[in-house]
């Protein structure tokens, strides 16, 4: 699956697709169009979340409906930290990873104990939950949100105030985490888990523990999307519930089926596809939605491997 | 202990209207096996429908009567021209291409109507509170609002266990490819059934529209609380779905009425109602992860295969 010739059109349209975000700095720089740059920032670090959402449900068949939780979470830990008057991203950072994966424990260690369309639904009563203790926090904004006045603070080792350097931050952990979910799909570990997707019954019965090694996975994935979360705090300065609203939940699942389930580039075109193409019909009628949900119903009904299906990749079940 | 009542009333008649909303999701989802997001959007137009008939007809019934029959035909037309070819296919592909779903009816409506919200004011001889025990009393509209929610949930139990078209349901939830092999036409028996769900929707959305207001958007919060309750009943029973629906009703809104004041009791008065109401919406929610916990197949699992 992950063996292909570099020179396929798949090869060749991932390749041109990283070519062109690792350039697209300069072209904003060249004509000075900065929307481009702040929209594909934002793009990164979605496609950053539905990767790590890809991750458990592409490859682990945790067909999480709750994923914009940890967004939430990742973003609170530094808006909190932020209010508090800890702007150091050396504390923040590492404090939004750590509650993420907490958060990630305990709700995978609950939910995994179901299966299938309850699976989704419990995963999504977290997130709703985690959304209304969030509203519910009077003295950081509670509904309204919390403005981060200051971005998380390296200590003069990048400033990510600075435009191109916070994409260029954006892009390489997008790289690394793909990286990270490549090497997890390819181990052993990610074998077993790609295992139980395909029949977990057999999988226990050759004697894997599949329910811790789900749960690792789960950990996992909830905490690269806390650190997107605290990606998407940093971006847009501020943190409100909204990020962890069901509606949110669905968008990235959207943009992992999109881009093609279980593909470890498909979450990143999925990510650009979606928000480009809110972002054009926009621009092109008030009433966008009215055609991205037909559109999103034909995708369904028709196009079953997602963008990266249609690149020819061969789905592998 | 008046104040007790009324509020235990309140949850009795907000969870009936959701047992309306969850009744058509758990049968839809009991025999298609088809998780649909895009009920709560039915549950909309229901409202949207019944509060232009009635400005249109000038009374709240005909309006109803109205918005029940055009709410079953656009169920039916949904089921006919989209949601059918779904049916078969993984629930993740359910959950998209509904979610597609609600995103066009949110816009249509908006198209349509306008971004505002309209209003369906009560009808005149509604509007007088009852007396329902020696000096209590109790609104009687949300009193004919439990009264109209027993009836069609006893009209339900009556189709469903005891008609040739129950019989059918009850089979199709358990065996679905059965029935279609003895020569039932399942798929005719599936748009019925899928219009059915959504009349009960529109009819839970246009009995809540004169309490709150109609507006877009207002069928996805009540939409994911139907959820919580088939879930919490078990998918696919009705029994289950209406146990959960009254036990949700009740949680969710004593909740809200008298947990600031419980709270108040171990918190300073500050915290408490802070606290309090991102605690009670929260109590569902942890109901549900309770009983998914202790229980992962619902409380009443529908037999199945």
């Amino acid at each position: 699956m992950m063996k292909q010739s570099l020179l396929s059109v798949r090869g060749i349209a991932i390749a041109i697709m990283l070519l062109l975000l690792a350039l697209l700095p300069v072209y904003s720089h060249a004509t000075g169009n900065i929307f481009a740059l702040t929209l594909f920032t934002r793009i990164l670090i979605y496609a950053l979340a539905a990767a790590s959402l890809n991750l458990i449900m592409g490859f682990g068949g945790m067909m999480s409906f709750g994923h914009a939780a940890y967004l939430g979470i990742g973003g609170y830990a530094v808006g909190i930290l932020a209010h508090e008057g800890i702007a150091s991203g050396f504390v923040q950072w590492p404090v939004a990873i750590a509650v993420s994966a907490l958060f990630a424990l305990v709700i995978g260690a609950l939910s995994l104990r179901t299966r299938g369309v309850y699976f989704i639904m419990i995963t999504l009563a977290f997130a709703q939950m985690a959304y209304y203790i969030a509203a519910g926090m009077a003295r950081y904004g509670g509904d309204d949100g919390l403005t981060i006045y200051k971005r998380s603070d390296f200590a003069g080792l990048i400033n990510l105030s600075d435009k191109v350097q916070f994409y260029y931050l954006c892009f390489v952990l997008l790289l690394a985490a793909i990286y990270l979910i490549y090497r997890i799909v390819n181990s052993r570990f990610g074998m077993v888990v790609q295992g139980a997707r395909s029949n977990e019954k057999r999988m226990q019965a050759i004697g894997f523990p599949t329910y811790r090694y789900q749960l690792t996975c789960f950990v996992i994935a909830g905490t690269l999307c806390g650190i997107a979360g605290a990606l998407l705090a940093n971006n847009t300065d501020f943190v409100s519930p909204a990020i962890m609203y069901w509606t949110r939940s669905g968008d990235l699942m959207v943009m992992v089926i999109l881009g093609g389930m279980g593909s470890l580039f498909g979450p990143v075109f999925g990510a650009i596809v979606l928000l480009v193409l809110e972002e054009l019909l926009s621009q092109f009628t008030e009433y966008w939605q009215i055609i991205l949900g037909p559109m999103l119903l034909l995708i369904v009904l028709f196009a079953r491997g997602g963008i990266d299906g249609m690149l020819g990749r061969r789905t592998h079940d | 202990m008046l104040l007790f009542i009324e509020q235990l009333l309140n949850g009795l008649q907000f969870g009936l209207l959701l047992f309306l909303l969850a009744a058509g999701l758990t049968l839809v989802f009991g025999i298609m096996d088809m998780v649909n997001l895009a009920h709560g959007s039915l549950y909309m137009m229901g409202a949207y429908f019944a509060a232009t008939f009635a400005a249109w007809t000038g009374s709240f019934i005909g309006g109803a009567l109205l918005a029940l029959g055009a709410t079953f035909l656009l169920g039916i037309a949904l089921e006919f021209i989209a949601l059918r070819h779904l049916y078969g296919r993984d629930h993740l592909d359910h959950v998209l291409a509904t979610f597609g779903l609600i995103l066009f009816f949110n816009e249509l409506v908006r198209l349509v109507w306008g971004p505002g919200g309209l209003s369906l004011p009560l009808p005149a001889w509604l509007t007088f509170p009852v007396q329902i025990l020696p000096g209590v009393y109790y609104s009687a509209y949300r009193l004919s609002i439990i009264v109209v929610s027993l009836l069609v949930a006893g009209f339900l139990y009556v189709l469903v266990m005891r008609t040739r078209i129950g019989m059918l349901i009850r089979a199709g939830a358990s065996n679905r490819e059965m029935i279609g092999a003895l020569g039932i036409n399942i798929k005719l028996l599936f748009m019925l059934v899928f219009g059915l769900g959504a009349a009960l929707a529109a009819l839970a959305g246009l009995m809540q529209a004169p309490i709150l207001t109609v507006q877009i958007g207002m069928g996805e919060n009540i939409l994911i609380l139907a959820f919580v309750i088939i879930v919490i009943g078990g998918i696919g029973s009705i029994r289950g779905a209406f146990i959960a629906a009254v036990l949700v009703g009740l949680i969710d809104t004593l909740g809200r009425s008298f947990l600031p004041d419980l709270l108040r009791t171990i918190l300073s008065s500050t915290a408490a109602s802070t606290a309090a109401p991102a605690i009670s919406s929260m109590l569902i929610y942890l109901l549900m992860a309770v009983v998914l916990v202790v229980r992962p197949e619902g409380l009443f699992p529908a037999s199945r295969r």
